[in-house]
């Protein structure tokens, strides 16, 4: 037969068809036989092929921005997220993808052994699938660990402490995938070169064994054949393309929906919200109770709670045990499919592990998100009777006069409230996480962008973030900080033994103090040495007499302290900054007990109204509130948090105090509106 | 049809190549042999030279435990409730040197009157997560899988914690300083062990 006669490019191709033997490599690759023709459940394994190669093409260009380093990871990782351009997609199809990749990978698995895939002549193969699974989960964790956020921070630490418990080799792997004895620079660039270098260049080598060894046996068809058989190309490559799009709408539609949900509610979208979180820094030093695995290891997570009781062993076997066990049983289908309902018994072990893996998964989601659908109001009879017996049977039963059934019902209602409690501890810790994280964001966002010392600086330098920890470590124990108007206020208020400092320094809190009805309250110095002080009696007596104080000069003082704090003077008072300061200084208002500027009042026992409220002067104030500037000899309770004698710790660093006080003060860093 | 080519490795063709068979097959096992020899030689060293750096970390120890001063006698009330304290320290990572980090937290309570401390890695005896103290219940409990512990770091059974949680030897100095000797423990065994 005579070739017909081509073009240019035909002879192109034919000279390198010549040359290559591209042809026939085509031919085999693409001409395959498909038994009984083109069907959609053979489309799994292709789809898997799929996403890898998506993982390969986003990963690649994340490595392209990506700086695996302690200072650098979360900040390049941030970069890519919140200020390249698409790389919020980037990273979103990344993430997505990989969870999409496990569901598949189940899938896969699950109709390989339905369908009895994995008999002779193909358990070679499905050993290779086997391995081909691990080496999937292997880079799902290792990636998780690559933003070095808390999130991956913490997951990690408890993922390598479990290779430790591994026997004999245990200690050595784990010190060697962290790269020393702590978590560091080396535990992110190992991480890193498992994740993108040894562990997909191990797959690669898997996956075309695989895939070689798949052709050799040809396609595992289902019977009974129902229709003609038909060819790879076009027939099944067509229903595989049409999966993997789907694959891949259901991955970008994960990652919009928030965006599209946002655009509905008439809310504005920031793309660097949308795919893939970022936690705050990793902080070995910061409690991060949100910790969690990703959502498909969560069954193991879970796996570990129910050895509560077996003491080391329990890990052993949760972690290491089971998990190998089952493991070696899926290796050994090929050999017990061979049996006398051999097969039936794989399918139904595979589906009882599916199942139980299921179950672990919810038994994880219910016990974190408890408190969302239990009403805590039901409880609250309980709550009280486990406040005042402080959980012991012997006193419920006298405080219910023994009714015993009462007892019992109780005493179930305490195990669900402390399930409660912990869920919603859970979910507090959830909250503040996400808190933090989004405030690292605004921080990384700053004009003056992030020193090379890393975010981590930043971060524990941050009044908004660190302010609230610091006081409730420290002063918490004696002063509320908060709101008035919130609805739990009062409470709080009224168990304290001093101040309350939301909004310290402003025009509602000078007010409140000058108020002869809060004075004395516990907000003020009600519950404080000064309760029946010159300052309490002076509010009282004093201000009260109209025709000494009037409105307006109360007023007056008012704006001059706000003045004096940094804090906004309100417009209608505004004008009364100077008269006010006046009368803080005269000897015969507030100077004639408080120094203010140069009126010479002397110190003993009453604060310097100079600088009232404003950085320098609470710094001091928190530092040591017993130096006469403050309260002197007359200072209540309250420690002298940066005084230390020679060759001792003060309470409170410098840099700890400032925070404090520009937490007080309400001045932090706020992104300008754009 | 062309010709089928020659295969040394076919007897029949060996004798094609080389009359004297028995020779010739001893010389190709010597050629094999000495092909995956010269080989394997040429590739042993890039991966020597890569093992040996990875198991670097083998020997690396972690720095020396020393006593830290974590805080002051006064900052604990004597109430027997723990309080969280930071741990600070000189750290190197790898190439980094930090000074005076945070590089954990200690929890340390002492009881009325008493001037002895007691002091809690914060670090958690399962798996390592960061411990957490729940005044309204008045014990300690981990976050990750629900591990609880008394005032004093001994397991509330059934928990999941294979020991109670790590003590650190503790000393108040004359003026008051506490100093914690701060060491990290093995995580999921059953003894404490001085892990790095
Ligand atoms: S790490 Fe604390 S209970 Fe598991």
């Amino acid at each position: 037969m005579t070739p017909p006669r081509r073009g240019p490019l035909g002879r192109v191709a034919d000279f390198l068809d010549d040359r290559t033997g591209y042809r026939a490599l085509l031919h085999e690759a693409l001409y395959e036989r498909v038994p009984g023709g083109a069907r959609w459940r053979y489309v799994w394994g292709s789809t898997l092929v799929f996403a890898f190669l998506t993982q390969v093409i986003t990963g690649l260009f994340l490595w392209a921005n990506y700086a695996p380093s302690a200072q650098t990871a979360w900040e390049s990782v941030f970069f890519i997220q919140h200020e390249m351009a698409g790389g919020w997609l980037l990273r979103g199809i990344h993430h997505v993808m990989a969870q999409a990749m496990v569901v598949l990978l189940a899938l896969h698995l699950l109709q390989v052994v339905i369908d009895g895939a994995y008999k002779a002549p193909r358990e070679v193969n499905f050993w290779l699938g086997l391995v081909l699974m691990m080496l999937v989960l292997g880079m799902a964790l290792t990636g998780y660990l690559l933003p070095w956020d808390q999130k991956g921070y913490w997951a990690t630490i408890v993922a390598t402490n479990l290779a430790g418990i591994v026997p004999v080799v245990g200690p050595s792997l784990q010190q060697l995938v962290i790269g020393g004895p702590e978590y560091g620079h080396h535990t992110l660039t190992r991480f890193f070169a498992l994740h993108a270098g040894f562990l997909p260049a191990t797959l690669v080598l898997f996956l075309v064994v695989h895939l070689a060894v798949f052709r050799r046996h040809g396609l595992h068809a289902k019977q009974p054949l129902t229709k003609p058989d038909g060819m790879f190309w076009p027939d099944q490559l067509l229903k595989d393309a049409v999966a993997m799009l789907a694959v891949m709408a259901v991955v970008l539609g994960v990652i919009l929906v928030p965006a599209a949900r946002a655009m509905l509610a008439g809310e504005a979208v920031h793309p660097g919200h949308l795919g893939a979180e970022l936690g705050a820094p990793a902080d070995p030093s910061q409690p991060y109770a949100a910790a969690r695995p990703e959502w498909y290891f969560l069954f193991l997570f879970q796996f570990l709670k129910v050895f509560e009781g077996w003491g080391a062993t329990g890990e052993f076997v949760g972690a290491i045990l089971v998990p190998g066990l089952i493991m070696a049983a899926m290796a050994l289908m090929p050999i017990v499919g061979g049996w006398r309902l051999g097969h039936r018994f794989n399918v139904a072990f595979t589906l009882a592990i599916l199942a139980g893996v299921g179950l672990l998964t919810g038994l994880a989601l219910r016990e974190d998100y408890y408190a969302l659908w239990v009403d805590r109001a039901a409880l609250a009879e309980a709550e009280t009777l486990h406040d005042q017996t402080g959980g012991d049977r012997v006193k419920l039963a006298a405080a219910l006069g023994g009714d015993r059934a009462k007892a019992t019902a109780i005493e179930r209602q305490w195990k669900t409230l402390e399930k409660v409690r912990r869920s919603q501890a859970f979910l507090d810790a959830v909250k503040l996480a996400k808190a933090d994280a989004a405030r690292a964001v605004e921080l990384a966002g700053r004009p003056e962008r992030i020193p090379p010392a890393g975010m981590l600086a930043v971060v524990r330098g941050d009044p908004l973030m660190q302010g609230p920890r610091l006081f409730a470590q420290h002063c918490a124990g004696c002063h509320a900080h908060v709101d008035p108007l919130a609805a739990d206020a009062e409470a709080v208020i009224a168990a304290s033994s001093a101040a309350n400092l939301f909004a310290f320094g402003s025009a509602d809190w000078i007010r409140g103090l000058l108020d002869p009805e809060q004075v004395a309250g516990p907000a003020y110095f009600g519950n404080t040495a000064h309760k029946d002080g010159e300052m309490v009696s002076f509010v009282r007596d004093d201000l009260t007499d109209e025709a000494t104080w009037p409105r307006a000069d109360i007023d007056a003082v008012v704006a001059a302290l706000a003045a004096e704090a940094g804090r906004p003077v309100p417009p209608e008072i505004a004008g009364l900054v100077e008269r006010g300061r006046e009368l803080v200084a005269a000897d015969d208002r507030c100077g004639g007990c408080h120094r203010f500027r140069d009126n010479g009042a002397e110190l003993s026992g009453e604060p310097d109204l100079t600088g009232w409220g404003g950085r320098e002067w609470l710094v001091g104030i928190i530092a040591d509130p017993a130096h006469e500037r403050f309260y002197g000899h007359a200072n209540d309770r309250m420690p002298r948090f940066g005084v230390a004698a020679e060759g001792e710790l003060p309470q409170l660093t410098r840099e700890q105090i400032e925070i404090l006080a520009d937490w007080l003060r309400g001045a932090w860093y706020r992104p300008s509106q754009r | 049809m062309p010709r089928r080519p020659v295969d040394a490795r076919s007897p029949r063709d060996a004798a094609v190549v080389d009359p004297d068979h028995a020779s010739a097959s001893r010389r190709g096992f010597l050629a094999k042999v000495l092909a995956v020899a010269c080989g394997g030689l040429a590739t042993l060293p890039p991966v020597v030279a890569g093992l040996w750096t990875f198991l670097d970390p083998l020997r690396r120890q972690g720095s020396a435990a020393t006593f830290l001063r974590v805080a002051d006698l006064a900052a604990i009330p004597d109430d027997g409730v723990p309080r969280q304290f930071p741990v600070i320290a000189d750290r190197v990572d790898a190439w980094t040197g930090f000074a005076a980090e945070p590089v954990g937290a200690v929890y340390l309570r002492r009881e009325q009157g008493s001037r002895a401390v007691q002091a809690l890695s914060a670090t958690c005896p399962h798996a390592g997560c960061f411990i957490g103290f729940e005044r309204a219940v008045d014990c300690f409990r981990c976050p990750c899988h629900n591990s609880s512990f008394t005032l004093d770091g001994g397991i509330v059974a059934p928990s999941p914690s294979p020991r109670p949680m790590d003590t650190l030897e503790c000393r108040v100095g004359r003026n008051g300083q506490v100093e914690v000797k701060w060491q990290r423990f093995r995580a999921g065994v059953a003894e404490k062990v001085v892990q790095g």
